[in-house]
């Protein structure tokens, strides 16, 4: 780790103001499980470290006419203990017990899942954002058993967030503050696909800082299910998030997103259309799942999560709507 | 002379015991310091600056920069110009510094210039390693022709099994320090009496200057002999410094790709066999790779090699990769995979039951009749009449099966001495050169002094893990328990044969007529007859009682020996759309003689029963062609289970008055045997298909139902 200047403000004004224009100038600490890693590996080196964890309007978790509205320092424990999360968002109450380590769960923070680097071991081993080696990524002809089924590159690494497909799911936006002003961001868009290793994979720009979700006030049916090769500690393979607006017994409309699997969360609009007017059963979710992973492009080590993918849609809709997923 | 052989089982009072470990408090509550918790006045860190390629050659190196950061004590090159580097990982250079962060900013002030040659890192395809294939030869026994041909029904399968390394816990490492013309040194070794000599010959210093200590060390698993290079440059920095203090311990990631891997194994193996089972030939064609010294032969067949006829082709491949390492029971879990799997799969070609088919050929193993008890016992724990059923008639999305695996291993006693002192207040003392891995030694040393003495196991002090007290051997191979606890036998004996000399004529007896029971010296026969333990020692006047014990490989009389077995069975859950493979349940069958401790020794075979079941199912290094690097040198990508992961585990002792008259044996690595076999074996029983290759994560699972990917 490279010595840096820290920083502890304790109003966002303050902090704002102690970011910079790039990356390297200065990055933002939360909870620190990925920063302080980052560091220690020489991968990222800020010149100033801007510690947040003082600012009290970024904590809590408040509901309103308007919806849920959830501050980036609310950690994951926080998040799953909610009991308007646990009633009306079990697809993110899902995604929290994902994320199997206590240690992360006290200490890592919604904005932080959503702002986290790419875990790909070219990345993590000093290949840079895309894993290039003289000009190539190392990825298409290396181990990429744990990298994207969707996309064309350059990026092949997978988004780590694991909020941000139910987040998507269930419409949600991202509020983003700088020192020259407010904007609202749908978390759809906040994810991007960069085109080079010096871009990133969020929208978020190096002088702004995430400072809350708001999840619209929407009644709807709505799960989350991964596969991991480990019940403890582990990254997904894939996951899906799904949010089901009910008419009746039947789907008036849905979201259908998947995640681990594209270099951001993936919107599966087409299969999300399939629904329509459906009632889930055994059958529809597996057409639906079979349909979301139709344009997957798998790599030559993880054909594998094509499967993975479909199944995981499949059970998040059977869970969904009430019924069995295996 | 007096015997020392084990009391009679309905005589002892404390072998045999539950006894939980003396220092387990200790190691719970953080009070338990282990060499890398050293943390003594004026310490320097010492870092190491490690090859980014995987083959390539020094050109020059610069060091000038780094010795000039203020708080550097010390640079040492270690991989000179012109040496030629062969993996990514190797040490290149070293530095000592007043904090681990400057040592680390320092280590990337050095320049090094490397020529890059062309490097080769995966060995799972053969025919594409070249001239980096070393084989060994071919081994024939019997008439492997004839045998295939009186064979009614064969069977032709492919396995693999990869690299994996040690996780110790505690890092590799050391705090070491000159001072004058002797080194302290710290280590976190497995070989407290021999490690000295292996320094000091690097040093060029006497041995005898040379002072090993450890109290307690986190995991070895055979990885732990050597006095590392990175100890022997670091004596050097302390001695450069002016003799102070210097810790070096590897970061996880040297850990993973420098501190040694147990070797891959590959194979196909083809088998014949009549109808009713009997096996009548084995052919296999293995390969394996220990890095760039080659290295790694499973012993094949693996237990049954009493098959008549059998034909062996093994080739060891040279790779680019960190050096191998012996990993508990070194080749072992190997070949209990690639013998179980390929016995399994001719099982179920035959429609049989596989204990069936393991009975029908136990002629061909060193101990039937133990493997057929045991059989039975696994058998009975896992409810395998009720759960087995025939390879591939589960049905539906979730399907469960049950396999099993075998194991057999030595464990004879190696060579230890031990003192015994007996003060004139009471108070006893062990002394013994050996060390405690975490596997309860000094509570097995504790509880055969007590017993020998007749006292409470509070009033054996315990002193181990120092050069200095009696030469006992390195912690390999399961030969620790045996051999340090008859020398403590002897020790204890002649010690206790020396009190009775003293003590006899004032009890108007001879030595001979006496005994030590309940903390009081009496007659044998006349119980009121005697004295308590410490009046007894008082009669001693100032000189205590200081007896030594050997214990000798070549004559063991009857205190140790070799030869343990048994079966591991699973019980597993496999999701056919996910590839996922939950473990219910594993048993472990397990024989070691007489067992001392039987609560620390079902312990161990818990440990082990983990280590298989990360094996099995989620644990592999993963080297990437490209960079020639190990991709997964961490705690996240290198997959150990968690304890949600690991499912139940029944260990059953056998625990008989047979194997209780054969006397103590190593129990560490046979029990880290046969849980790959199992588990890899309850998947092929469940799903109908064997997945060829562990570990038995989603990718080679789904790989082998659905024929997707690389695998397929």
């Amino acid at each position: 780790m490279l010595n840096f200047e820290y920083a502890s403000p304790s109003s966002l004004k303050e902090a704002t103001a102690l970011l910079g224009a790039s990356w390297a100038d200065a990055q933002v600490l939360a909870g620190g499980t990925d920063l302080i890693s980052l560091m220690k590996d020489y991968i990222e080196s800020p010149k100033r470290v801007v510690n947040i964890k003082n600012i009290k309007e970024l904590g809590g978790i408040s509901s309103s006419k308007g919806g849920l509205r959830i501050g980036a320092l609310v950690t994951f424990d926080e998040l799953a203990a909610n009991a308007a999360v646990r009633t009306q968002f079990p697809s993110l109450a899902s995604a929290v017990r994902g994320v199997t380590s206590p240690q992360i769960r006290n200490m890592g923070t919604v904005g932080g899942d959503l702002c986290q680097r790419p875990r790909c071991w070219y990345y993590r081993t000093g290949n840079g954002l895309l894993g290039m080696k003289d000009g190539k990524s190392l990825v298409p002809t290396g181990e990429n058993r744990y990298h994207a089924i969707f996309g064309e590159g350059p990026a092949y690494f997978v988004s780590p967030s694991s909020l941000g497909p139910a987040l998507i799911a269930l419409g949600a936006k991202a509020k983003l503050v700088s020192t020259t002003g407010t904007r609202e961001v749908d978390i759809a868009k906040f994810f991007v696909a960069p085109a080079n290793d010096t871009s990133r994979e969020i929208a978020l720009a190096p002088n702004e800082i995430l400072t809350e979700i708001v999840i619209p006030a929407a009644a709807t049916k709505n799960a989350t299910y991964e596969v991991r090769e480990k019940d403890a500690l582990d990254w997904p393979l894939a996951t899906a998030s799904v949010a089901l607006k009910m008419k009746g017994d039947a789907v008036e409309s849905a979201q259908v997103v998947l995640g681990h699997v594209a270099a951001t969360p993936y919107v599966a609009t087409q299969a999300a259309e399939m629904l329509a007017g459906k009632t889930i059963t055994e059958d529809v979710a597996e057409a639906v799942g079979k349909a979301a992973v139709a344009g997957a492009k798998p790599l030559s080590d993880n054909a594998y999560k094509v499967q993975l993918a479909k199944v995981a849609v499949k059970r998040a809709l059977l869970e969904a709507a009430g019924k069995k997923a295996v | 002379m007096p015997s020392y052989s084990w009391p009679e089982p309905e005589k002892r009072k404390i072998i045999g015991q539950r006894i939980s470990r003396l220092d387990g408090l200790d190691k719970s509550s953080g009070r338990a310091k282990y060499p890398s918790d050293r943390n003594p006045q004026g310490l320097l860190y010492a870092v190491l600056l490690t090859s980014p390629h995987a083959h390539a050659k020094v050109r020059s190196i610069d060091t000038s920069a780094a010795e000039k950061m203020k708080g550097v004590t010390g640079v040492r090159v270690i991989s000179k110009p012109g040496t030629e580097i062969q993996w990514a990982g190797t040490e290149v250079a070293i530095v000592a510094a007043t904090s681990e962060p400057l040592a680390r900013d320092a280590v990337r002030a050095i320049k090094v210039d490397y020529e890059v040659l062309p490097h080769f890192v995966r060995e799972e395809d053969l025919s594409k390693v070249g001239a980096r294939a070393k084989p060994a030869g071919e081994q024939i026994t019997g008439d492997p022709e004839a045998g295939f041909k009186d064979a009614e029904v064969t069977s032709e399968g492919t396995y693999a099994i990869p690299v994996i390394t040690h996780c110790c816990l505690e890092p590799h490492g050391a705090v070491i320090q000159w001072e004058g013309d002797k080194v302290n040194y710290w280590p976190s070794t497995q070989a407290v009496s021999t490690v000295a000599n292996e320094l000091a010959r690097n040093l060029e210093i006497p041995a005898t200057n040379v002072r090993v200590q450890m109290e307690h060390m986190g995991g070895g698993f055979g990885s732990k002999f050597p006095a590392d290079r990175w100890h022997i440059e670091s004596a050097h920095l302390s001695k450069a410094s002016g003799g102070k203090p210097v810790k070096v311990f590897l970061d996880r990631a040297s850990e993973l790709t420098i501190a040694g891997v147990r070797p891959s194994h590959f194979a196909k193996i083809k088998m014949g066999a009549k109808k009713d089972g009997t096996i009548t030939a084995w052919q296999s064609e293995s390969w394996s790779t220990g890095g760039f010294a080659g290295g790694g032969m499973a012993p094949l067949p693996y237990v049954f090699n009493k098959i008549p006829n059998f034909r062996l082709n093994h080739t060891a491949v040279s790779l680019n990769t960190g050096p191998i390492r012996a990993w508990r029971a070194p080749n072992h879990p190997q070949a209990s995979f690639l013998t179980c799997s390929a016995f399994e799969d001719l099982a179920a070609k035959l429609n049989m039951d596989p204990i069936t088919f393991f009975e029908k050929n136990l002629q061909f193993t060193p101990r039937p009749d133990i493997y057929k008890r045991q059989l039975a016992k696994g058998a009975e724990m896992i409810d395998w009449k009720k759960n087995w059923h025939p390879r591939g008639q589960g049905s539906g999305v979730i399907r469960r099966g049950l396999g099993l695996g075998i194991n057999s291993w030595g464990g004879a006693g190696h060579a230890s001495k031990a003192r015994t002192i007996i003060h004139p207040d009471g108070s006893v003392e062990l002394e013994i050169g050996t060390q405690d891995l975490g596997v309860g030694t000094r509570t097995v040393l504790a509880m055969i002094a007590a017993e020998s003495f007749g006292l409470p196991m509070s009033m054996i002090k315990v002193k181990l893990g120092d050069n200095q007290y009696p030469v006992s051997g390195p912690s390999g191979g399961s030969t620790t328990v045996g051999g340090v606890s008859s020398s403590t036998r002897k020790a204890t004996i002649n010690a206790l044969t020396k009190l009775f000399e003293a003590i006899a004529p004032s009890l108007n007896t001879t030595p001979d007529q006496l005994e030590a029971i309940d903390g009081r010296i009496r007659v044998i026969g006349n119980p009121d007859k005697g004295m308590s333990w410490k009046q007894a020692c008082q009669k001693l006047g100032v000189t205590p009682i200081n007896e030594m014990g050997e214990n000798d490989p070549k004559k063991p009389e009857g205190l140790n020996t070799a030869g343990a077995a048994g079966v591991q069975m699973a019980d597993v859950t496999v999701d056919t759309e996910t590839g996922r493979v939950k473990l219910n349940r594993l048993v472990a069958v397990q024989d070691c003689g007489l067992i001392v401790n039987p609560k620390t020794a079902e312990s161990q075979v818990l440990g082990a029963c983990i280590m298989s079941v990360c094996a099995a199912l989620t644990e592999e290094r993963v080297m990437d062609p490209q960079t020639g690097r190990v991709l997964n040198a961490d705690m996240e990508f290198y997959k150990l289970a968690g304890i949600s992961d690991i499912g139940e585990i029944l260990v059953h002792m056998d625990i008989t008055p047979e194997n209780d008259k054969r006397g103590i044996i190593g129990l560490g690595e046979p029990c880290a045997i046969g849980g790959i076999a199992a588990i890899a074996n309850a998947v092929a029983n469940a799903t109908g298909v064997r997945v060829p290759q562990v570990p038995l994560i989603p990718k080679n699972v789904l790989a082998a139902l659905h024929g997707q990917g690389r695998n397929a």
